[in-house]
């Protein structure tokens, strides 16, 4: 029984190890913490001023809040109230649903069926086909822009939202197409063969087996083409000109940016208004979206 | 009388939600009863380009057939009327506005690709390290769903301005005079605003390029870092010998994406200068001859002129995906 020396220094080891580890970590956590800071601090301004009243707001920067003595009653809703009803963001608000949700249901529906035929179907020139829509991946929307408001006001379609649903199904399917082909590809063979031999049509085997698998590719595709749609300002721009009956949260924002830039207080407000559903989408489906990103681009 | 009308609004918004939605998943269904009509052996051939026809149709209504056109408009007037040759080209590569718009593109690219990519790189590799990883990961991540105009608005009160003497509103400025500096007009002083600028998608794209590189730093194989440090090799040597090299194909990934996507951008230029200052950027430039000067000739040659600048980057990803098909 004899007590044995090391016995101790393995924890005096970790102890050193502990010492040591903080130092070196130091560095490490005062970068990380600084640049997370860095990051987050334009978005917390504009949140902060965003309560704030229309001349306290111009005389004295936001962080100024924080400072002694402090005053709750500097802090209200009015910006709100002025953006909503005043400036049209209500309206502008339901616009943006109207143009968002559509806009991603349909391409949703319409790539998922060709990823579908793309990836289980043999028909002639199907190879062809999706190097062609890869390549049309990278191609810049303004590529399009003329020949397509050309072509609206012909039809007489121009500031309609049948205009925008139409033209971002367009512009989303190549991504759509290819996201959720290379996940549909990798269902397992035998599942889609046995269901096949028991006699189940092409949509039979889509519906019941195919989507519900597809799933995590399907949201994550979605949170894209949402966040695409709701943030977008070029489509909105060009394809419902100046009809503000129907323009969307950006374009509403934007002319609030130029008429009276000085208006902090209808900007700060406008702006969080524009950014609370996104936000809200892409925090509750931030998993599928990182997982999208990364079946999109790093795989193989 | 104001209520009623709110909620004939509201109605009507949903009304046109659930028609636009409805709509597609009613075609595919109509058009499956239709083919299920045909005798078996026709039905197993039509039945896939039933369900590619949506596809395909609006492909090559909004990309294929729009972007031959526009390169045919890109040979011809104004108006779409004569054909001038290569006037239009001639006019983009010549202009002095168009060569600032160039100038200020190699600017964006270079230094918005090679700070997020860089700097989304070293957040990776540190944040691995740390306990609040997803709280660090989720701050910087989250200027990703935040819109270009959002932004815009954002930086506006950063970078605002108020004359010496007077107390400073924007961020930046309260600590250049902190610092006892005269405050800076970062949007209209020429020397920074292109930087003011390109800071802000520099914000926005480091957090898409940090969860890229995380994911790939994380799956670096343990035991390769294991045996370098047994060797004797210290953090630096780890990053740049082991850690780069075996995610570098994600690099390049990273990096083209942001390419193609700073090639496009004209939202924050727009909304934050209109472009005005030497700050225009090839795409905000031809909204400018678009919309503002009518001349469609112009408009589409500078459209082709940044598609001859993606068609490198589309060349690489088709390589890429047909050698990813054949390793299947």
């Amino acid at each position: 029984m004899i007590q044995l020396p090391e016995k101790r220094s393995p924890q005096s080891l970790t102890l050193m190890d502990r010492v040591e580890k903080l130092l070196t970590a130091a560095p490490v956590h005062l970068v990380v913490i600084l640049l997370a800071v860095l990051w987050t601090l334009p978005t917390a301004g504009l949140l902060i001023s965003s309560f704030r009243q229309p001349d306290v707001l111009l005389e004295t920067g936001w962080w100024t809040v924080f400072t002694p003595p402090f005053n709750p009653g500097q802090f209200h809703l009015g910006n709100y109230a002025d953006v909503l009803t005043g400036q049209g963001m209500g309206q502008a608000f339901l616009n943006s649903l109207i143009i968002t949700i559509p806009a991603t249901v349909m391409p949703i529906a319409i790539a998922t069926f060709a990823a579908y035929a793309l990836a289980w179907m043999r028909f002639p020139g199907r190879q062809l086909l999706f190097v062609v829509i890869v390549g049309l991946l990278v191609v810049p929307l303004q590529m399009t822009l003329i020949p397509v408001l050309r072509a609206y006001n012909t039809l007489g379609m121009s500031g309609t939202f049948l205009a925008v649903w139409l033209a971002h199904t367009g512009y989303g399917m190549p991504l759509g197409i290819y996201l959720l082909r290379n996940y549909i590809g990798t269902l397992p063979r035998d599942l889609i063969e046995a269901a096949a031999v028991d006699g189940a049509s092409h949509l039979k085997i889509f519906t019941r087996i195919v989507v519900p698998l597809s799933t995590p590719a399907i949201a994550s595709f979605a949170v894209f083409q949402f966040l695409w749609v709701w943030n977008d300002l070029l489509v909105a721009l060009v394809y419902l000109g100046g009809n503000q009956n129907v323009a969307p949260v950006t374009l509403v924002l934007r002319n609030l940016v130029g008429d009276r830039g000085q208006d902090w207080h209808l900007l700060t407000a406008g702006a969080f208004i524009s950014m609370i559903v996104p936000l809200l989408v892409f925090f509750a489906l931030q998993r599928y979206f990182v997982r999208g990103l990364l079946a999109g681009s790093v795989k193989g | 009388m104001q209520e009623s009308s709110n909620i004939i609004r509201l109605l009507s918004a949903i009304a046109a939600i659930v028609l636009g939605s409805g709509g597609v998943i009613a075609l595919f269904y109509a058009a499956n009863i239709l083919v299920n009509r045909l005798p078996y052996q026709l039905r197993s051939r039509i039945l896939p380009w039933v369900y590619m026809a949506p596809a395909l149709a609006v492909l090559t209504a909004f990309l294929i057939l729009p972007t031959i056109r526009t390169v045919i408009i890109s040979f011809m007037d104004r108006r779409s009327e004569a054909w001038v040759g290569f006037d239009n080209y001639i006019f983009a590569f010549t202009n002095s506005d168009m060569l600032i718009a160039f100038r200020n593109n190699v600017l964006w690219l270079v230094l918005v690709t090679g700070i997020s990519v860089s700097l989304g790189l070293v957040i990776a590799v540190l944040v691995d390290r740390v306990k609040y990883e997803p709280l660090a990961k989720a701050l910087i991540f989250l200027p990703m769903a935040i819109s270009f105009v959002g932004a815009s608005v954002i930086w506006r009160f950063v970078y605002a301005y108020q004359p010496p003497g007077v107390e400073q509103i924007g961020l930046l400025n309260a600590i250049v005079v902190a610092l006892g500096f005269e405050p800076i007009g970062w949007l209209v002083n020429k020397t920074v605003n292109n930087f003011a600028l390109i800071a802000i998608m520099i914000w926005l794209q480091t957090g898409f390029a940090m969860v890229l590189l995380s994911s790939a730093v994380k799956g670096i194989p343990k035991d390769v870092i294991e045996a370098a440090r047994i060797d004797g090799a210290n953090e630096f040597q780890i990053f740049w010998r082991i850690t780069i090299p075996m995610i570098s194909s994600t690099i390049v990934v990273v990096s083209t994406t942001i390419i193609v996507l700073v090639l496009k951008v004209f939202d924050i230029v727009f909304v934050m200068t209109g472009g005005n200052l030497d700050t225009d950027v090839i795409a905000s430039r031809m909204i400018k001859e678009m919309f503002n000067f009518r001349n469609f000739g112009r408009g589409s040659a500078i459209a082709v002129i940044l598609l001859l600048a993606v068609i490198p980057v589309m060349v690489t990803n088709i390589r890429r995906f047909q050698q990813q098909e054949a390793n299947r």
